[in-house]
C-alpha cells in the first residue's frame, strides 16, 4: 500500500547522529553520568488580590500542571485586599522553578517567593486521642507544649503547633493511646527579620527570580 | 428564531457599509471623533460594554444569539460595530481567533450563557494553546440565579478557567465596561492569549451611566520587555562563536512583530533559519538560509539542522513536543539562547543556557547591537544546503492515479498572490499545506496548532476575510473530516458575500488516523474510513455558494482559477489520492533526526 507512498532520501540508519543528549528535564547532559535532579520540600509563599476565585485559580493550576503540592493554606493579611497563600511543595529544582512562575502568571497573583530555609514555618493541629490514661495523655502533651482544648471522659483534644516535624512526631507519639481524629491547618510562614516574605516588587525581579539558581539546602526545621 | 430577527437586519444595513471600503473607515472615525466630542451617554451595563469594545477600536465581532446576551446585542445594535451572526458559538470562536492571528488585534466573540458559552470552549482553548489574542463576552444567568442550576446556567468562568489567560466574572453594572476594556487589554498585551467576561443578565440590564475606563491591564500584571543586557552580551558572544548556528523562530515572532528584526539579523549573519509550525511566514521560505518548519511533519533539512546545531537561537517558541520529539534527543549538541516574553516558557521543556527574557522584537534588537562578528559558518551552511537536496520534498504525480494532495497545494499556491491567507483544519491536509506552499509574509498561515481542533478551517477563513486586505485572498484548505464538523459556516460565508475559497482535501477518510493506522495499528481502520461523504460541491450550491469538483490533473489549475475568481464564498471538493501519507514524520517522542520517509522507516 505504501510503495508509491512517501520520499527519497537517506534512511535513518545511513544519517550523521549527534553525540550528547538531554535529561527528562531537557537539561544537556554528559551520557556517561546523568545528573539526576531529587524533588526536595520546600515552601512557597505568595500575595495576592483577596478576591473570589484566587484560591480555585492557584489549585487549578496545580491539578492541571501536575504539582506535587502536599499543603496549602490562605488567609488575610495586614491589607484587607490582599491574601497571604502559603505552599508547601515538593518537587525537583526545574519543578519549584516553574511553580513559581507558572503562580507569578496569574493576574491576581502579586508576588510569588520561595522562603529561605530558615524561615519560621508552623503548623496548627487538634488531636483527639482516647483519655483512658490520662495521667499518660497528660505527660505527652506536656511534652509537646501542647494544649488542652477540649476533654471528655472519653477523650482529650490538643492543639499542637509547630514546625511540621514536630506536628508528626507528637501524632506519633499519641498515637500509643488511639487517635479518634485529626485536624491540620497545612504550613503558614513568614521570612525572618526584616527579609520580606513575598512583597510587590518591580518586574526586573521576576527575571531575576527566572535565572536564579535556586536553595538547595533543606529547611532547619523541616 | 424570532429573538433573532432584528439583529438578523441590522446586520444587512451593516453589511452595505461593510460593501464600500472607503467609507467604512472615515465612518469610524467619525464615530471616534463624535464620542470624543460629545460622548452619547452610556445608560445601562450592556451600553457600557460594547462602549468599551468601541473605545477599544473593535470594527468586527462574531457571535450567536441568545436569552442572557440579549441586553448586550440590543445595545450592539445602535452601534458601529459589524456584528457577523455566525452558525454555532464553536465557529464564533475560532472566527475570533483567525481574525486576531490576521489583524494582531483582539477577535471579539460573543455567546449566551451555558450551551452558547460551553461551545465557544474549543476556540478558547486553541487560542490558549496558540496564544491568540480573543475576548470572549458571555451571557450569564441573573445573578441572583447564579448557583440555582437555572435554565442555561454553566459556570462559565469555572469551565474556561483553564483555557483562558484570564477571565472574569462581572457583577457591579458600573464595572462591566471596563472589565471588558481590561479584558481587552490583558488578551494583546505582554504574551496574549483570550479572555473572557462573564455577563449576569442583571448586570447588563442595569442603569448605569458609568463610561468604561480605558484598556488598561491591572497593576499586578507585569510585562518584561528588555533582557538582562549581561544575558544578552554572553549570548552574543555564543553566537560569534558559534560553528553551527540556527534560528529557530516561533509564533511569539509573529505575534511580536519581530518577523523583520529576526530576517535583518539571520542574513546579516548568515545564520540558517528554521520555524516552527506557529512560526510559518516569520521567515522567507523561498530564501536561501530558510530550511522551512522543523518537528513532526517538518523537513528532513530542518530536522537535521535542528539535530546537528551547536548554538540555537531561539525566539518565541514554547517547544512544543511535537516540534522537539523526545526530548532527550532535540537539538542534543546545541547551547540554547531562549528569547521568550514568559519567563515560564523559560527551561519549561527544554533548558535554557541563554534566557532572554522579553519583548521578541525589543531583544532581538539588542542582540543585534551585541553581536560584532559573524559566526565562521561556511561549512556549517554548505551542509545545510546539502540536506535541502539529500532530503528534498519532491514526491511523484503518476497520471494513472488519483491527484496528489500536494499538487493540489502548490497549484492553490501557484494561483494566488504571496500575501493570501491560509486557513486549515486538523491533519494530513494541514500538513500539505504546511508542507508544500511557499510562505514568504507572516500573518499568512493560520491554523489550530497546539490544540488541533478539526473544524477550524472554515470559521477560521471567515475571520480571517474580515482581518485581510482587500487584495489578500483567503483560501481554507480543508479535510473532508474537518469540513464537515464546522461546514454549517458556509451559511454565514454566503449572507455575508465573502470572497473565500475552500479546497477539501477529500481522501474519504479521517486521513491522519487512518497513516498512523497503517504505521502502528497493522492497518485496523477503526472508525477513521468514510467510505462515503457528502458531494461537497452539491452541498456547496445547497448553501448558495460555488462548487467545484476536482478529480484529475487536467482538471486542476482551470478550476482553481475559476474557484478563486469566483466572487464570494466557493468550495471545490478535491477527490485526492486516497492512500497518500504525510512525510517526513518523526513518531510520537522520536528522534527529529531519524525522521521516517517512508512507512517502513517509522
Amino acid at each position: 500500500m505504501t510503495d508509491e507512498q512517501g520520499l527519497d532520501g537517506p534512511a535513518p540508519g545511513e544519517r550523521p547522529t549527534p553525540s550528547g543528549r538531554r535529561n527528562k528535564q531537557g537539561i544537556r547532559i554528559d551520557p556517561e553520568v546523568e545528573a539526576k535532579h531529587e524533588p526536595r520540600r520546600t515552601v512557597i509563599s505568595a500575595l495576592v488580590e483577596h478576591e473570589p476565585g484566587v484560591l480555585a485559580e492557584a489549585s487549578g493550576l496545580f491539578s492541571r500542571r501536575q504539582f506535587n503540592i502536599e499543603s496549602l493554606t490562605v488567609g488575610p493579611t495586614d491589607d484587607d485586599e490582599r491574601a497571604r497563600i502559603t505552599l508547601v511543595v515538593e518537587e525537583p529544582d526545574p519543578g519549584i522553578d516553574q511553580i513559581k512562575k507558572q503562580l507569578r502568571k496569574l493576574i491576581p497573583v502579586i508576588a510569588v517567593r520561595e522562603l529561605e530555609p530558615d524561615a519560621m514555618r508552623r503548623e496548627l493541629a487538634l488531636v483527639k486521642v482516647n483519655a483512658e490514661r490520662p495521667d499518660q495523655v497528660a505527660a505527652v502533651a506536656d511534652m509537646y507544649d501542647a494544649k488542652t482544648v477540649d476533654s471528655s471522659p472519653e477523650t482529650a483534644t490538643f492543639e499542637i503547633t509547630g514546625a511540621r516535624q514536630k506536628i508528626e512526631a507528637a501524632i506519633e507519639t499519641f498515637s500509643q493511646f488511639g487517635i479518634r481524629e485529626i485536624a491540620r491547618t497545612g504550613t503558614t510562614a513568614l521570612a525572618r527579620g526584616t527579609d520580606d516574605t513575598a512583597a510587590p516588587a518591580p518586574a526586573e525581579s521576576t527575571a531575576n527570580e527566572a535565572n536564579n539558581t535556586p536553595y538547595t539546602q533543606p529547611a532547619d526545621d523541616d | 428564531m424570532s429573538e433573532r430577527a432584528a439583529p438578523v437586519t441590522a446586520t444587512e444595513e451593516q453589511r452595505d457599509d461593510q460593501e464600500t471600503p472607503s467609507e467604512e473607515p472615515s465612518e469610524a472615525d467619525d464615530t471616534e471623533s463624535a464620542t470624543d466630542a460629545e460622548p452619547t451617554p452610556v445608560t445601562t451595563g450592556a451600553e457600557s460594554v460594547v462602549r468599551a469594545l468601541e473605545n477599544a477600536g473593535v470594527e468586527h465581532a462574531f457571535g450567536v444569539q441568545g436569552g442572557a446576551i440579549m441586553p448586550v446585542y440590543d445595545a450592539l445594535y445602535d452601534s458601529e460595530i459589524h456584528h457577523v451572526t455566525m452558525a454555532h458559538e464553536q465557529g464564533a470562536s475560532h472566527a475570533a481567533d483567525a481574525y486576531g492571528i490576521v489583524s494582531g488585534e483582539p477577535g471579539i466573540c460573543l455567546a449566551t450563557s451555558g450551551p452558547g458559552a460551553t461551545n465557544l470552549v474549543t476556540g478558547l482553548a486553541d487560542a490558549d494553546m496558540d496564544s491568540d489574542p480573543v475576548v470572549a463576552l458571555t451571557g450569564q444567568v441573573p445573578t441572583e440565579f447564579v448557583g440555582n442550576d437555572a435554565f442555561q446556567e454553566t459556570d462559565t468562568t469555572g469551565v474556561t478557567m483553564p483555557v483562558t489567560k484570564t477571565n472574569t466574572f462581572s457583577s457591579e453594572p458600573d464595572r462591566v465596561g471596563s472589565d471588558v476594556s481590561e479584558a481587552f487589554a490583558l488578551a494583546s498585551e505582554g504574551r496574549p492569549g483570550p479572555t473572557l467576561v462573564d455577563l449576569p443578565k442583571d448586570v447588563t440590564n442595569a442603569e448605569t451611566d458609568r463610561e468604561p475606563d480605558e484598556p488598561r491591564t491591572p497593576d499586578t500584571y507585569d510585562v518584561q520587555e528588555r533582557a538582562d543586557p549581561e544575558i544578552v552580551a554572553a549570548a552574543a558572544e555564543r553566537v560569534e562563536n558559534a560553528s553551527r548556528p540556527i534560528m529557530l523562530l516561533g509564533g511569539g515572532v509573529i505575534k511580536g512583530d519581530a518577523a523583520e528584526v529576526c530576517r535583518e539579523f539571520a542574513i546579516e549573519h548568515e545564520i540558517p533559519v528554521v520555524t516552527t509550525m506557529p512560526g510559518t511566514g516569520a521567515f522567507p521560505e523561498d530564501h536561501e538560509l530558510a530550511l522551512e518548519g522543523a518537528g513532526m511533519h517538518g523537513t528532513g533539512y530542518a530536522n537535521m539542522a535542528i539535530t546537528h546545531c551547536d548554538t540555537m537561537v531561539a525566539v518565541g517558541t514554547r517547544f512544543d513536543d511535537r516540534l522537539t520529539g523526545g526530548i532527550e534527543t532535540f537539538a542534543p549538541d546545541a547551547e540554547i539562547i531562549h528569547v521568550d516574553i514568559d519567563p515560564a516558557e523559560i527551561s519549561k521543556n527544554i533548558h535554557a543556557d541563554y534566557p532572554l527574557i522579553g519583548d521578541a522584537g525589543t531583544v532581538v534588537e539588542q542582540l543585534t547591537e551585541a553581536v560584532d562578528e559573524s559566526p565562521q559558518a561556511t561549512k556549517w551552511r554548505a551542509q545545510c544546503q546539502q540536506w535541502k537536496s539529500d532530503y528534498s520534498m519532491a514526491y511523484d504525480t503518476p497520471e494513472d492515479e488519483p491527484v496528489k494532495p500536494q499538487f493540489v497545494v502548490e497549484a492553490l499556491d501557484e494561483a494566488t498572490s504571496d500575501r493570501a491567507v491560509v486557513t486549515t483544519g486538523v491533519g494530513q491536509h494541514q500538513m500539505w499545506a504546511w508542507q508544500y506552499w511557499t510562505y514568504t509574509e507572516p500573518r499568512t498561515w493560520v491554523s489550530s496548532h497546539g490544540l488541533g481542533a478539526m473544524g477550524y478551517g472554515l470559521p477560521a477563513a471567515i475571520g480571517a476575510r474580515f482581518a485581510a486586505d482587500d487584495d489578500q485572498e483567503v483560501v481554507c484548505v480543508d479535510g473532508d473530516g474537518s469540513f464537515l464538523m464546522t461546514l454549517q459556516g458556509l451559511s454565514v460565508a454566503v449572507r455575508e458575500n465573502l470572497d473565500i475559497t475552500v479546497a477539501v482535501l477529500n481522501n474519504e477518510y479521517i486521513g491522519m488516523v487512518r497513516q498512523w493506522q497503517d504505521a502502528f495499528f497493522d492497518g485496523r481502520h477503526s472508525a477513521s474510513d468514510y467510505g462515503w461523504m457528502p458531494e461537497f460541491d452539491t452541498l456547496a450550491e445547497a448553501f448558495g455558494a460555488e462548487g467545484f469538483r476536482i478529480d484529475d490533473y487536467d482538471e486542476v489549475a482551470d478550476t482553481i482559477d475559476a474557484a478563486l475568481t469566483y466572487d464570494g464564498p466557493s468550495v471545490i471538493d478535491v477527490h485526492i489520492d486516497p492512500q497518500a501519507n504525510v512525510y517526513p514524520m518523526v513518531p510520537s517522542g522520536g528522534d527529529n533526526g531519524q525522521f521516517a520517509l517512508t512507512e517502513d522507516q517509522l
